[in-house]
């Protein structure tokens, strides 16, 4: 045979393994799921939105016009004159704003002036997919405008064109758990949340990548460079070789962390300049203790990670299986990287919530944004989920260890393959 | 974490070197070892041997306690290494059929390493490094990183490393595999200087010759079982053989 198609078909053979075809399975198959949760949201915005109006301009015409038209476009779930009892009305409701018509607002466009209709925003979440319900709002207020301008045009109202054209206008209140912020819209915050909660992400991602392959690879490399048995017959604690690697590893992670970080931070100073100032002004700025929170958070994470790499660095053969196994691993970052950007633990469904809530790596990652709303129970129980996962981990890796796992690579009392081929894997030869 | 060397013998146990009853070894569904039993005493050179497969790695791997045990029994001194395996591996030293050293390690740097384990003091690190230094002899090539030795040279430093802590019982599978003659030479009379310093040495080996030159006694695996056991001579003499060799083929074949 024509020895370089021989040459090209064992390259493939090799190449197509199950562990190089997996990762873009998994990835396509997350790609699609993101797809369609954006599918479903989409049509949601089209849909009619739930809001509650207090309307306290009640002999105004105009006031009169704007009422009817947001009753005509979206479900109005509480009409009063109450703004707190509306906004929890439309809270429980599920919906997305209170509309606030001022007593003044008839009288303020037929004096010339443009009626202000005041928005209470009512957030839920600040990932990509929370804030877009906005849109279905924004769209009937401006139905609203709309058809004020027309009355005035029609009526050949005194007032200038400029007003004619457009005679609302509108005041942002967002209301986000605990915290009511004057004069920002959800999307202003939810892109300037996203510019600052993705930086713990990326750490994480980055930190788990780099640390988490250095302990896989140093296992796999134990075993490569047949240094594992005289390791193993060294008057040495098992828990002192776990340990040594874990810490060794950590302390490489953080090192490369760091250092992207520098750059990264330059790289984020023109965009974050602005943000800072604003989140002291809507009170969500981080305190000390908060950063300190995010920092024992990301620790605890790092630690339970690798010790979950350590566990499958034991199934490593040699440098390069090594190189696969770093692979699940980044996907199980990846996946709550994802979520949270695209969605809150809050708005997340249930079983989701039950996922994100279980990969360790999440904890960390949602820290910053819960804080800076207060949410301290998440963070603290995530912190202790993690760290039980870390003992977990931690213990079970030793009991690896202690056992002979690592030179048998049986981890049941009964597996498949016979005794010769697992001979050669141990000795890492080729079959 | 460690004892130092000055104080072998590890809380006093005391019994022949080595005892071993009744060894079974199971991997998965596989029977490597069918129930070996064999005593070596202190100071003797005692020799596996039998053919590819039989089962000495598995048998010396549980003596140094890598593998864990199906069933039986494995005494150092009166110890069992399967209960205290951290006081086995305080006076034991296991040379694998195929160890490398750490790749990124200068030959000085790998035995130093090493001898850390096995000394707290600055001097008795220095004490074990420079005797490790001078088995291996490799001169200058010590400041060079194992990355760039050759097998053989790989092999002399890998045999420093286990003999140079002195160890009570050293276990060393092909102990001269890789080596030429003159070094294997040099090896096996390393290794036989350091059991009349009263070190007890169980080896494995397919070169016959050396198996009759270094072992006080041989025990013949085939097969997971021991089938011959006794001195080179007694072994000879039963099977009517001029060397171990013809003993070797008239058992196994
Ligand atoms: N990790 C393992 N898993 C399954 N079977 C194994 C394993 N290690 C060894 N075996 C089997 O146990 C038997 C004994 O192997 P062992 O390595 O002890 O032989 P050996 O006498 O050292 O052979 P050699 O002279 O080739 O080194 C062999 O049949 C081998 O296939
Ligand atoms: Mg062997």
């Amino acid at each position: 045979m024509n020895s370089t198609l021989n040459i090209l078909r064992k390259e493939i053979r090799e190449m197509m393994t199950r562990s190089t075809l997996l990762p873009v399975v998994v990835i396509a198959i997350l790609l699609g799921a993101m797809g369609s949760m954006m599918g479903g949201i989409e049509e949601a915005v089209t849909g009619a939105p739930t809001v509650g109006i207090v309307n306290d301009d009640t002999h105004g015409d105009l006031a009169a016009i704007a009422v009817g038209i947001v009753g005509n476009l979206s479900e109005v779930v509480y009409d009063g004159n109450d703004v707190d009892e509306g906004v929890t009305a439309v809270d429980e409701a599920g919906g997305v704003a209170l509309l606030h018509v001022p007593a003044n607002f008839t009288e303020r466009i037929t004096d010339g002036e443009s009626g202000t209709i005041q928005i209470y925003w009512i957030m839920r979440g600040a990932g990509l997919l929370d804030s877009i319900s906005s849109e279905a709002v924004n769209s009937v207020l401006w139905n609203v405008n709309r058809a004020i301008s027309t009355h005035l045009i029609d009526a050949n109202a005194s007032v200038n064109s400029t007003l004619a054209l457009n005679p609302t206008t509108r005041t942002e209140t967002t209301i986000f758990g605990d915290k009511i912020m004057d004069g920002i819209s959800p999307g202003t915050l939810g892109s300037m949340l996203s510019a600052q909660s993705f930086v713990v992400p990326l750490v994480m991602m980055m930190l788990i990548m780099v640390a988490g392959g250095t302990v896989i690879s140093s296992m796999g490399m134990e075993k490569e460079n047949k240094t594992l048995e005289t390791l193993l017959t060294l008057p040495v604690k098992r828990g002192s070789i776990v340990t040594g690697k874990l810490v060794a590893s950590a302390l490489i992670g953080l090192v490369m962390a760091a250092v992207y970080m520098v750059g990264f931070n330059y790289y984020m100073t023109g965009f974050s300049a602005s943000g800072e100032l604003d989140m002291e002004k809507y009170d969500i700025a981080l305190s000390a203790l908060d950063y300190l929170l995010v920092g024992i958070s990301l620790f605890v994470t790092l630690i339970a990670a690798l010790a979950l790499c350590m566990i499958l660095g034991t199934f490593a053969k040699n440098y390069k299986s090594a190189q696969t196994l770093t692979m699940p691993i980044s996907f199980l970052a990846l996946v709550p990287m994802f979520m949270i950007i695209f969605k809150d633990f809050n708005t997340l469904p249930l079983a989701a919530q039950v996922l994100l809530f279980a990969l360790p790596f999440s904890h960390p990652m949602m820290a910053m944004r819960s804080l800076m709303f207060d949410d301290y129970a998440l963070v603290l129980g995530g912190i202790a989920y993690s760290t039980i996962f870390a003992v977990v981990a931690i213990a079970l890796t030793v009991w690896i260890f202690k056992t002979d796992r690592l030179l048998t690579g049986r981890i049941g009392k009964k597996e498949e393959g016979r005794s010769k081929t697992l001979l050669m894997a141990i000795s890492g030869r080729k079959r | 974490m460690s004892t130092s060397i000055d104080k072998p013998g590890a809380g006093g146990a005391s019994g022949p070197a080595l005892e071993v009853v009744n060894l079974i070894k199971d991997y998965g569904d596989f029977r490597a070892l069918k129930g070996i039993s064999f005593t070596v005493n202190e100071g003797e050179v005692f020799g596996l041997i039998g053919p590819n497969g039989a089962g000495k790695t598995t048998a010396l791997r549980i003596i140094s306690t890598i593998l864990q045990i199906t069933s039986g029994n494995v005494r150092m001194f009166g110890m069992d290494v399967a209960k205290r395996p951290h006081e086995a591996r305080m006076i034991l030293s296991y040379l694998p059929e195929d160890a490398g050293a750490y790749k990124n390690l200068t030959g000085n740097e790998y035995l130093a390493f090493i001898a850390r384990f096995f000394s707290q003091s600055r001097e008795g690190v220095a004490r074990i490094l420079s005797k490790g230094v001078d088995i291996a002899d490799l001169g200058d090539r010590m400041g060079d990183k194992v990355d760039t030795y050759s097998k053989g040279m790989a092999r002399r430093l890998l045999v420093a490393r286990a003999l140079m802590i002195e160890p009570r019982v050293a276990i060393l599978d092909e102990l001269t595999s890789g080596l030429d003659v003159i070094n294997a030479q040099e090896i096996r009379k390393i290794v036989k200087d350091s059991s009349r310093n009263g070190t007890t040495v169980l080896l494995s080996s397919h070169n016959m010759l050396e198996v009759e030159l270094m072992c006080d006694r041989i025990a013949l695996i085939n097969d997971g079982e021991i089938v011959e056991m006794g001195t080179p001579a007694e072994l000879k003499a039963k099977h009517n053989a001029q060397n171990i060799e013809e003993v070797f083929m008239k058992v196994v074949s």
